[in-house]
């Protein structure tokens, strides 16, 4: 991993991983009763590394980092632990984290029309992150949203600032988010399927600037998408999820080439990929996605799952190492 | 090969964008179809792509006379629908289906799974009996894959893969010999797409219709099109099987596109050349001169500034509009 290093020249062998999620769960009260969205989630993260969250809509993966930021909606309630750097940031009250959001960690969305804030030029809404967490005065943080806006290719950046976002193309607005993120020089961006409303060509010029970032190597990324392509290209770790819990995690080597859990098998088998035209009909999943307030009192994936066994119907699988770096959350004995 | 059941010949269709707060200023119009032709054939699936403004949901809705056209002609099994009377046209409507991307959106909340999919069949067999109505209904949910005892249920009650194939039902209840699916599995997720277009090319072995499939998807449209048309700025760019364009695009826009798209395998994608375009689509208020690619096209020069290419017919079938293709 490359992380090591770093985190050892920083405060020795001993320096906490950048972020730490033990047991976190997320309910949300409705007036249909309650919503288990995240079902008790642990997992690590370096610093430098970049993590591919991957599931389809329902899986949790969105709530578990709107519990981290603290934006979930208001009936929304997490509990269990979250460090970030060794610090318990988990249901911090307001002040306490907006010490760290948008300055340590800052989280880009899938809609940047609606994630920018459409009454202030683009520059007056980058200018006031760096005042208010570098206590920047308003021309040295113009000075350095133009650079940064410059840094992530948008034209004419000097003239563009004083912009509003409806000025800008879908693309650019993504950029400017990115660039809002990237001002204060995060140690962790959080990116929120960054490219699914842009089309394709869009898309390939923000996936290239994230894939900057990372190689630049100061700042770990988090990208949750539902889009197996974009993990392949620019993670190292990805963890899957389904109905709330993580189903499997691993290298992007071993969870494309060798999974073990049949959800991720049965995701992969599902895309149609671009750079093969293979047998006539494609692989399926079965079934529907689960009802999140009707789970199955065993394993959530058993009613689609076409290795079921008897156990699966009562239990739910514990995520468990299975070798290598690797987990997953199966009953079977498979590899 | 049979004769094409459709013909499309140089279709236009243009918007009129209104002048101004009192009707005074010099309207503008944006040209979203700009002259395309094709011919597709019975048991033919066409794939549209194109990014979004590209005119592909324009074009699938002006086949079927959703939206006037400004000029040129459909063609369907020798008719030329812009001469039909209203009646006859609604005639053939029975024969022109569609599927939205939206499921929820495109079913009414307040009638049941049952009484949308039989929506056609009241409109055009009206004489039916009920309990016919009802045996046909359910017989065409249980081939779309839904069960026949949710016939009650209200939309809100299923899922939205679920509610793609409510839609699907209703558009093939009265066996339809084209169905124009528009984004139909772009809102579903992954693993749900693949069981729609599993359900689309089972019903068209079934059934020997014409599917036209408009998608941004290109490995979607890879999977289930015979031909392939790109679209750019309401103007056809390439045009060719789909194994074909896949294969070797010719038109740098076809190229770039294909290379834009991740591909799920770590190591062949993080060893891939990918074709970056530079800029954004420019607007259709305002297109480029000459090829509309070329502002930002990496093979562009003077020739493309000036001059429209035109939609060469290449003798192998693959069609492409670029001065510079072969080059």
């Amino acid at each position: 991993m490359p992380s090591t290093p770093r985190t050892a020249e920083r405060a020795g062998a001993e320096a906490p991983p950048l972020l730490e999620v033990s047991n976190l769960e997320t309910n949300f009260s409705t007036p249909d009763g309650e919503v288990p969205a995240v079902g008790g989630v642990s997992f690590t993260l370096g610093r430098d590394e970049t993590l591919g969250v991957v599931g389809e809509s329902g899986s949790g993966k969105s709530q578990i980092f709107m519990s981290i930021m603290g934006l979930l909606s208001t009936n929304g309630r997490a509990r269990g632990s979250v460090k970030f750097d060794g610090e318990e940031i988990l249901n911090l009250p307001r002040a306490g984290l907006n010490r760290i959001r948008g300055d340590r960690m800052s989280m880009i969305f899938q809609d940047p029309m609606t994630s920018l804030n459409p009454y202030l030029t683009v520059g007056r809404q980058l200018t006031e992150v760096l005042v208010t967490h570098k206590g920047m005065n308003e021309s040295e943080a113009r000075e350095a949203a133009v650079a940064m806006l410059d840094r992530v290719q948008i034209p004419e950046a000097g003239r563009r600032i004083d912009m509003y976002p409806h000025e800008y193309s879908g693309g650019m607005r993504q950029r400017a988010m990115i660039a809002m993120a990237l001002l204060c020089r995060p140690e962790l961006l959080i990116a929120d399927e960054p490219t699914t409303a842009l089309d394709v060509t869009i898309q390939a010029q923000i996936l290239e600037l994230i894939g900057e970032i990372r190689a630049q190597g100061s700042t770990a990324i988090i990208l949750i998408t539902h889009d197996l392509g974009v993990v392949a290209g620019l993670c190292d770790r990805v963890m899957v999820m389904y109905a709330g819990r993580i189903v499997e995690s691993g290298s992007v080597a071993d969870i494309f080439y060798r999974p073990q859990h049949p959800y991720t098998e049965g995701l992969l088998h599902s895309m149609p990929r671009l750079d093969e035209k293979d047998a006539k009909r494609l692989a399926t999943i079965p079934g529907q996605p689960p009802n999140l307030q009707r789970l199955p009192p065993g394993c959530a994936f058993e009613p689609r799952c076409q290795h079921r066994i008897e156990v699966c119907k009562t239990t739910i699988p514990p995520l468990r190492d299975s070798g290598a770096g690797r987990r997953k959350a199966c009953h079977l004995e498979r590899s | 090969m049979s004769a094409p059941s459709l013909s499309v010949q140089d279709l236009k269709v243009h918007f009129h964008l209104g002048g101004g707060l009192f009707g005074r200023r010099h309207a503008a119009v944006v040209k979203a179809v700009d002259g395309v032709s094709f011919d597709l054939h019975p048991g033919e699936t066409l794939g549209l792509v194109g990014e979004s403004g590209c005119g592909k949901s324009t074009l699938g809705r002006a086949i079927l006379r959703l939206l006037p056209s400004a000029g040129g002609r459909v063609m369907w099994r020798g008719r030329d629908l812009g001469k039909l009377e209203p009646e006859a046209m609604r005639q053939i409507r029975r024969e022109m289906q569609i599927v939205f991307q939206d499921p929820l959106a495109a079913l009414n909340p307040r009638m049941t799974a049952g009484e949308i999919i039989a929506e056609p069949l009241r409109t055009f067999q009206p004489d039916l009996g009920a309990n016919e109505q009802r045996r046909r209904v359910q017989e065409m949910m249980a081939k779309v894959g839904l069960l026949p005892r949710q016939i009650n249920r209200y939309p809100h009650e299923f899922s939205g893969g679920q509610c793609q194939r409510i839609g699907i039902a209703r558009a093939m209840i009265n066996d339809p010999k084209l169905i124009v699916c528009d984004e139909p599995v772009s809102a579903l997720d992954v693993s749900i797409q693949a069981q729609i277009v599993n359900l689309l090319m089972d019903l068209q072995a079934d059934t020997g219709m014409s599917l036209i499939f408009i998608s941004h998807n290109l490995s979607v449209v890879r999977h289930i099109s015979h031909r392939i048309l790109v679209l750019y700025l309401g103007r056809v760019m390439e045009f060719a099987d789909a194994e074909r364009i896949y294969r070797s695009p010719r038109h740098p826009y076809t190229q770039a596109l294909i290379s834009a798209v991740p591909i799920p395998d770590p190591d062949l994608e993080r060893q891939r050349r990918r074709i970056t375009l530079q800029g954004d689509l420019p607007s259709s208020l305002n297109p480029p001169s000459g090829c509309v690619f070329r502002t930002r096209c990496p093979k562009a020069d003077d020739l493309c500034t000036r001059e429209v290419p035109p939609l060469m017919p290449a003798a192998d079938g693959h069609a492409v509009a670029c001065h510079h293709w072969d080059r």
